[in-house]
Formats: C-alpha cells, sequence, structure tokens
C-alpha cells in the first residue's frame, strides 16, 4: 500500500467519522397556500435557533407539503430513502401529522412535533421515537374550557373543524367544562364564510362563543362575527389569534380571550433573547408557530451535545430529558412525550398599530394530557 | 329552529349564491364562446381581492379598491389572453386545462413574491358595516344584504348586455358559430378579448367584495372555482341564466345542507356524532344536487340540448 493510499484511506475514514456526527433534519411544513404563514414561522423559528447556536453539525433540508397529505407522505418518503433524515419534524397539521409520522417512527426515526399532536398519537397509539414539543392537541381547548367554567359562563356554543385536531378540540374543552352547551358543530376544514354558523349562533341563546378555527377560517369568522351584531364574549385556542392573523383581523379582535402555552410577554430569559431576535432577523414579531418551532431546534441540540444519534436509546433519553432553556419557562416531558406546562388566558390588545396579545391569568398549571395512561411506554 | 333563523340562513344562501354567480358567469361566457376551460379564473378572483386590498390600504376608499379590483382583474385577463389563451382555442382541452393550470401556479407564486405569504387586511368601510333590522325581526349584516342586491343588479346588467346590445349578440352568435361570425366581419380576436376580461373583471370584484368578509390570501381563488365549475355544469354550460339559476341553487343547498341534516341526523343518533357525519354529508350536498341535476338533465338546466 502506498503513502498515498493510505492518506486516501485515512481521509475517508475521517469524512465517515465527520458525516457520523451530522444530524440531518427533514422539515416537512406548510409553505404555500392558506396555511402558508403557519409553517413559514415554524420554519423561521427553527432555523432562528440552529442559527443562534451557531451549530454547523445539523442540516437541515425544508419542504413544503402543500397542506396535503398525500404530498407530506411523498415528501417524508423522499426523505428517509434519499435524503437519509435522521428526524423529521415541522408537520403544522394534525390529518398530515396522521399521515407521515406512525410510518417515520415504525421505521425507527425521531419525530419531534413543532405543532401538530392528535389524540392518536399520544394514547394507543404513541411511539418512543415520538416527541411533541408543543403541547398534546387538546390542552388548550382544555384550558380555554376550564377558564369559560371559571369565568361564570354557564351556555357556550361551541364550534371545530371537522378534522383530527377539530374533534380534539371539542373534545378537550368538554373535558373540563362540563355544564350545559348552547350548541356544538363541526365546521369544513378551509371553510371561509360562516354566515350559517353564525346565525345558529345568535338562535341558540348562547351567553359565550368558544370557536378553534386557525388560519384564514379564524380571520374570516371573526370579521364575520363582529359584522353580525352577535355580540356575545368569544373564547378560543391561541391558534385563531396568533400574530400574523391579528393584523389582518384589525379591530374585531380586540378583546378576545384566547388561551396558550406561549406569549411574548412571557416573563423568562430565554423568551426575551427569542422575541429580540426574531424580530431582529425577520422583522416581524413571533407567533407561537415561531416559539414552538425554536423549542423544537434547542430541544433537538440539548439532545446532540449529550448523545450521538447513532445510539438511539441514548439519543431518547436525551431527548426525555429536555435539558434546553424553553420560551414557554418549565418544560419536562410526560411519561407519553407529550409536555407538561403551564397555559395562560391571554387577551388581545392594541399596541401602537400593532395587534397583540397580553398575559392576563394562567388557566392551568402544570399541565400534562389526558392520555397518558393509555400510552403503554 | 325558528322561522327567523330559516329566513336568516336563507339569505345566507342567496348572498353565498350570488357571489358564485359572479365567478361562474364569466367562466360559463368564456366556456360558451372561446370552448375554453379556464382553471386560471380562481387567480383572477385573487387579484380583484389583492388589488383592492392595496388600493383599500393606500386610500381608505372601499369604492375606489372595488374599481381597482374590477380593472385590475380585467387587465390581467386581457393580458393573459393576448399572451397565453389565445394559442390555447385550437388545442384540445386538456392542453388547455394544463396551460391555465400552470397560470394558477404563477399567479399564486408572483402574489407570494409580490405580498408575501400573510394574509392582507381589508375591512369592509363604515358606512355598510354593523347589522341592519329587516321586517319580521331578522339581524342580518348589512354588507351581506348590500352583496345580494349588487350581485342581482350585475346579474341583470348582464342580462341587458347579452340579450340587448350589439356585443350582446356577437357573443350569442359566438356561442353558435364562430367561423361564422368571424366570415361576417366581426372581429373574432377582438371579442374573445373582451369577453375574456368582462369575466375576468366580474371575478376580481367578486374576490373584492368577498375578500372583505374574508381573509384576502394566496390561492383563496381556488375552492370557489371548484364550486363555480359545479354551478355551470348544473346550469348548463354558456348560458348567463343557467348560471345563475345554478348558482343560487348552490348557494341554498349548501348552507341549508350545512344546517338542516345536521338537525335531521340528531333524530337518530347522539348529537356530537349527529353533527360530525351530518357535517360530512352537507360537504357532499351540492355535488349530490348536481348528479341529480345531471342524471335529470345531461346538459345541464338551461345547456344546449345536444
Amino acid at each position: 500500500m502506498s503513502v498515498k493510499t493510505l492518506l486516501a484511506a485515512a481521509g475517508l475514514v475521517a469524512l465517515a467519522a465527520g458525516a457520523q456526527a451530522q444530524v440531518k433534519v427533514g422539515m416537512i411544513t406548510t409553505l404555500s397556500g392558506g396555511g402558508a404563514s403557519l409553517g413559514i414561522d415554524t420554519r423561521d423559528g427553527f432555523m432562528l435557533a440552529i442559527g443562534m447556536a451557531g451549530r454547523d453539525d445539523i442540516d437541515v433540508i425544508v419542504e413544503d407539503d402543500q397542506q396535503k397529505p398525500d404530498i407530506a407522505v411523498q415528501i417524508s418518503d423522499k426523505m428517509i430513502q434519499s435524503d437519509k433524515v435522521d428526524v423529521l419534524t415541522g408537520i403544522v397539521w394534525s390529518n398530515l401529522a396522521m399521515a407521515v409520522v406512525p410510518s417515520a417512527t415504525a421505521q425507527g426515526l425521531f419525530y419531534l412535533s413543532t405543532n401538530a399532536a392528535p389524540a392518536q398519537l399520544a394514547g394507543a397509539g404513541c411511539n418512543p421515537n415520538h416527541f411533541s414539543v408543543s403541547y398534546q392537541n387538546d390542552n388548550l381547548h382544555e384550558a380555554a374550557g376550564a377558564y369559560t367554567k371559571s369565568a361564570g359562563y354557564t351556555k357556550p356554543f361551541i364550534l371545530a373543524p371537522n378534522y383530527p385536531a377539530g374533534h380534539d378540540s371539542l373534545t378537550g374543552f368538554k373535558r373540563f367544562y362540563d355544564g350545559e352547551l348552547a350548541g356544538e358543530i363541526y365546521t369544513e376544514l378551509g371553510q371561509t364564510d360562516y354566515a350559517a354558523e353564525i346565525a345558529q349562533i345568535r338562535a341558540s341563546g348562547a351567553d359565550s362563543v368558544f370557536f378553534f378555527l386557525p388560519g384564514g377560517m379564524g380571520i374570516s369568522f371573526l370579521k364575520q362575527y363582529a359584522e353580525s351584531g352577535v355580540e356575545l364574549p368569544l373564547v378560543g385556542p391561541a391558534f385563531s389569534f396568533d400574530q400574523n392573523i391579528l393584523q389582518a383581523v384589525g379591530d374585531a379582535a380586540v378583546g378576545v380571550k384566547n388561551t396558550s402555552t406561549w406569549s411574548k410577554d412571557l416573563d423568562n430569559d430565554a423568551n426575551a433573547a427569542f422575541v429580540s431576535a426574531y424580530e431582529e432577523k425577520y422583522g416581524r414579531l413571533p407567533s407561537i408557530y415561531a416559539a414552538q418551532g425554536y423549542d423544537t431546534a434547542n430541544l433537538l441540540l440539548s439532545a446532540m451535545d449529550k448523545a450521538d444519534i447513532s445510539d438511539p436509546d441514548a439519543f431518547r433519553t436525551a431527548l426525555e430529558d429536555a435539558d434546553f432553556d424553553s420560551v414557554r419557562g418549565d418544560f419536562t416531558f410526560a411519561s407519553n412525550h407529550h409536555p407538561i406546562q403551564d397555559i395562560y388566558v391571554r387577551e388581545v390588545i392594541k399596541e401602537g398599530d400593532i395587534y397583540t396579545n397580553k398575559i392576563t391569568d394562567t388557566a392551568m398549571e402544570d399541565r400534562d394530557n389526558a392520555y397518558v395512561g393509555e400510552c403503554s411506554m | 329552529m325558528t322561522a327567523i333563523l330559516i329566513a336568516e340562513q336563507v339569505l345566507n344562501g342567496l348572498q353565498f349564491g350570488v357571489m358564485l354567480f359572479l365567478m361562474a358567469a364569466g367562466l360559463t361566457l368564456i366556456f360558451g364562446v372561446m370552448g375554453l376551460i379556464n382553471l386560471a379564473h380562481g387567480s383572477l378572483y385573487m387579484v380583484g381581492a389583492f388589488a383592492a386590498a392595496t388600493i383599500a390600504g393606500a386610500t381608505g376608499s372601499f369604492l375606489l379598491a372595488l374599481a381597482a379590483a374590477l380593472i385590475s382583474a380585467a387587465l390581467a385577463g386581457a393580458l393573459v389572453e393576448l399572451v397565453v389563451i389565445r394559442r390555447l382555442y385550437d388545442r384540445d382541452h386538456l392542453d388547455q386545462v394544463l396551460a391555465t393550470f400552470a397560470l394558477i401556479l404563477i399567479f399564486s407564486e408572483g402574489t407570494r413574491w409580490l405580498f408575501g405569504s400573510f394574509p392582507l387586511y381589508l375591512d369592509i368601510p363604515a358606512w355598510l358595516s354593523g347589522p341592519v333590522m329587516l321586517p319580521g325581526g331578522i339581524q342580518y349584516p348589512l354588507y351581506r344584504l348590500a352583496l345580494i342586491v349588487l350581485g342581482l343588479l350585475i346579474a341583470l346588467g348582464l342580462w341587458l348586455l347579452i340579450s340587448h346590445t350589439r356585443i350582446g349578440v356577437q357573443i350569442r352568435a359566438g356561442e353558435n358559430d364562430r367561423e361564422m361570425i368571424g366570415a361576417l366581419g366581426v372581429n373574432i380576436s377582438r371579442l374573445y378579448t373582451l369577453v375574456f376580461a368582462l369575466g375576468a373583471g366580474l371575478a376580481g370584484l367578486a374576490g373584492a367584495l368577498v375578500g372583505a368578509i374574508q381573509s384576502v390570501q394566496v390561492g383563496m381563488g381556488e375552492p370557489v372555482l371548484i364550486l363555480a365549475f359545479v354551478v355551470i355544469v348544473i346550469g348548463g354550460i354558456g348560458s348567463i341564466k343557467g348560471a345563475l339559476i345554478g348558482a343560487l341553487l348552490v348557494g341554498l343547498a349548501d348552507t341549508l345542507g350545512g344546517i338542516f341534516l345536521p338537525e335531521l341526523l340528531k333524530l337518530f343518533t347522539d348529537p356530537a356524532k349527529a353533527t360530525a357525519t351530518g357535517s360530512a354529508f352537507a360537504s357532499m350536498a351540492i355535488y349530490i344536487l348536481m348528479a341529480v341535476v345531471l342524471v335529470w338533465r345531461p346538459t345541464g338546466l338551461f345547456g344546449a340540448r345536444v
């Protein structure tokens, strides 16, 4: 063997060793269509954390799922088979998560959820390689139910879109609000006209309205509700009041109470650093999706510091430790790999020309989720 | 379920119907006169909404915004006709679908590039906002009422245009025999551009009107486009009258189906399940309506008999 080949071989080995330390992340998220702002914020929050950490031992591939389950599955197959990613993340919508996550985790990949966390993946369908960094879908709705009850409303009207997260929403609300309902309806996913539903609310004799309508659906609902002359107080999860939606809704949203695991005025160092860095880099205020993306990246980086991805068991334990500074303050994982965290009540306010949220109360402390017992891991 | 609620839902159905009519009228004219399937019609709806949001933001005037929506969508339509569509008249429908689908992607990405992915703000003017009390104690948003009136006025205007003007004669003649009116000395390519711009302008106006109560965002036109296709299939392709009747039928079926089907199912099963299955059935209502109409009249309600 000549010196040259020896050197070349050594180089190859070094290269291979380098490649092994490198963690490859596939981010599947919604970057086009009506739900694009959610995915863009997720991506921007995630990339911000990696940029701030100054890490070069992580590669992120980002692809647009167009909010379509079939596209999400195609992308995940490609990322797993030809890009050979170690970790998947980024899916915003629960119906897409249901199409991608079970098969990815069954193939031994880690899935870190930046948002979607349907009941099916928290209970009987839980998997050791699936972590939800955001919440369990029911959580914010449970908090809204608890808030509705404690605020003294006795006859709320509740509505949500007809898809997995919509069912989780109303189930979660009813878990902590056990009184009478004025009505309960499922709307079509992506629906933009709520005149018929608002007429039902008007006729129902309700004393408040709880609604879960993420993205453009919430904008349409709020604008139409303000026009309708129905003046019942509104309660909802943070999704209908995230930073991007509020600017399109305008005055119609001011004063509305919403429940969230995060708010830009949440008082901790990690959050202050996140909010100012995000504003500086992207020129807009972060939304809850950006916060969740940011936390997910920091969780991943914290696990990479403790263990090598080539040792899945050690890496899983490192993830379970959740040894990172969450922008949400105290953050630990329940045994089914979903967060235990505080959930707050926020109110929509106008700050100068910008519509935003401020925390007014804590709805639930150290809330885990209802499915811990159903998960056998 | 009170009479007031039902009356309010009928108004909602009418309002939805007349907005669909504005979309469907252009689509059916373009198909009837030029034999072209224009998938990009939803993009023109979006162009109208974005133009309105921009002008409303700059000037604060809703009427100027509507004018801008109409004009910019008509101009975009005329431009698209001159540059792309003109080459497609002699081609197969599949080529037309492919090319106009490409236009959807170009319009969507172009709009995203110009305006970003976040929804824009377009609000109802103060003089049209708030509810009004109708006879019989029905409280109804003034803006939606204005939409119904405006939509019906436009329908009337279109009917006058088609049946009482020289252009209308040419359009009707164009639907019957394109080569013959060309032979009679009518400038057929100018007529085509005009019809296309008219259809585009109506779509843009609908986009602006609806954008004020919904959200102005990229991709807002495609869901409406699908419904508009259902409308023209039910009404009969090429018929303005068919588009109006079809649009009102679809609007009413969609709105009332969403209310009554869950209520009906509640008689048989528990409320939570009834609302879930009922809303699933309700989203099928218009397609069932379309199937029934097609079985009864294969060319649609007012379509030319083959």
